[in-house]
């Protein structure tokens, strides 16, 4: 079972490069803690739920920003609602621009919001995509080490070129 | 699975958020707590049994209440319509639900917010995203709340009793001693209400000498 020790040695580095990175906090590691086998997807389940929140609520903002008259009490109910549900997965950086976000918002700063919509989405965006590449590395190779057992999954983990392709 | 000769607590958990509920539902449920999450404050007092605006309304549906039991309610504080804190009230006013101890949560750390929930009677204040240590709070209260009811129902038991078996002048000293028993009582609370918000002010967990999440379920 080497090689599965030798994948979660290298999902821990990435995990841990997300965090150095700040995308993740501890709140993420409190997920996993949650995890358990009554639940197996429960992660994967609830990031997936932060993804469609998320998406919904970037929607919402930019409709309620392009609006003649801005609703600035409607534009910190939505962002109030990011912020929660980021910081509820720990991602870090999103939860940070919409602190930032909220104060142009009391100060009905229509430039300082419209930036800081811009941030939060790349912020979701980048968190969103390391997350989704984290799920996809531990499903695509537990299938591979499924198919071809330990001694070759042990190999393929040394592969730089095999690195590349699914990190 | 534990040997459970007790059954297990029921926790009624309130907020509006799908992320918040799927995760406190989970936390909850790890410690072995049987779970039912609503999103909204109307929805919890409906669950409850108890008609927004007839407080005073446990003889119309006492058998809802009684078929569901709820050992303590976990509420956010930031909802709309109905906040957290008016859920409180409504509860705190209601005379067959007051005994339920409450939980609020909120993402916001507003220590005049704090002061009011736990002045209108929150057992606690849980600042989210909720851990698994502030889970690990909860049992006392509700331990506390089940030990009232059973100390109330063996004192009207004992009552009873007297009261039947008053053919001869017998005494009755169990009349004196709630009056007191609830003075001493609502003392104690206050004091422990002092001690919850120091604890909180001051980020202590009297609990942090439990062992840690292991992933297996707690009895």
């Amino acid at each position: 079972m080497d090689g599965v020790v030798q994948l979660q040695r290298q999902l821990l580095d990435y995990t841990a490069l997300l965090f150095q990175e700040g995308f993740l906090n501890d709140q993420f590691t409190q997920l996993q803690q949650l995890q358990d086998e009554t639940n197996p997807d429960f992660v994967v389940e609830v990031v997936s739920l932060f993804f469609e929140d998320s998406e919904r609520l970037l929607n919402e903002l930019a409709n309620t920003l392009d609006q003649q008259s801005i609703d600035f009490r409607k534009v910190d109910s939505h962002v109030h609602q990011l912020k929660g549900s980021s910081s509820s997965i720990g991602a870090q950086r999103v939860q940070n621009v919409c602190i930032a976000f909220r104060n142009f918002c009391d100060a009905q700063n229509t430039e300082g919001c419209l930036k800081c919509l811009q941030q939060v989405k790349n912020e979701y965006s980048l968190v969103k995509n390391k997350l989704e590449t984290l799920f996809k590395v531990r499903k695509t190779s537990y299938q591979i080490f499924l198919l071809f057992g330990d001694k070759l999954f042990r190999f393929l983990l040394s592969s730089p070129t095999f690195l590349l392709v699914f990190l | 699975m534990g040997m459970a000769t007790e059954s297990q607590f029921h926790v009624l958990a309130v907020d509006d958020s799908l992320i918040d509920r799927k995760l406190i539902e989970k936390l909850l449920k790890n410690s072995s707590y049987q779970v039912t999450t609503v999103d909204s404050g109307s929805k919890a007092l409906e669950f409850l049994g108890l008609h927004e605006n007839d407080p005073n309304t446990p003889s119309v549906s006492p058998n809802s209440h009684q078929e569901v039991e709820v050992n303590l309610i976990i509420t956010d504080y930031c909802m709309p319509g109905m906040t957290g804190y008016d859920l409180l009230k409504k509860i705190k006013e209601s005379s067959s639900l007051r005994n339920i101890p409450v939980v609020i949560m909120s993402s916001e750390n507003v220590p005049s917010r704090i002061t009011r929930c736990l002045e209108e009677g929150a057992e606690e204040f849980f600042l989210k995203p909720v851990q698994i240590s502030d889970v690990n709070r909860l049992k006392p209260h509700m331990m506390k709340a089940k030990n009232k009811d059973q100390q109330q129902e063996n004192q009207e038991k004992q009552e009873k009793q007297d009261e039947e078996s008053e053919e001869t002048e017998k005494s009755e000293p169990g009349s004196q001693q709630p009056q007191q028993q609830h003075q001493q009582q609502q003392q104690q609370q206050q004091q422990s209400n002092n001690n919850k918000r120091k604890a909180i002010e001051e980020g202590l967990s009297p609990d942090r000498t439990r062992p840690r999440y292991s992933g297996l379920t707690v009895v």
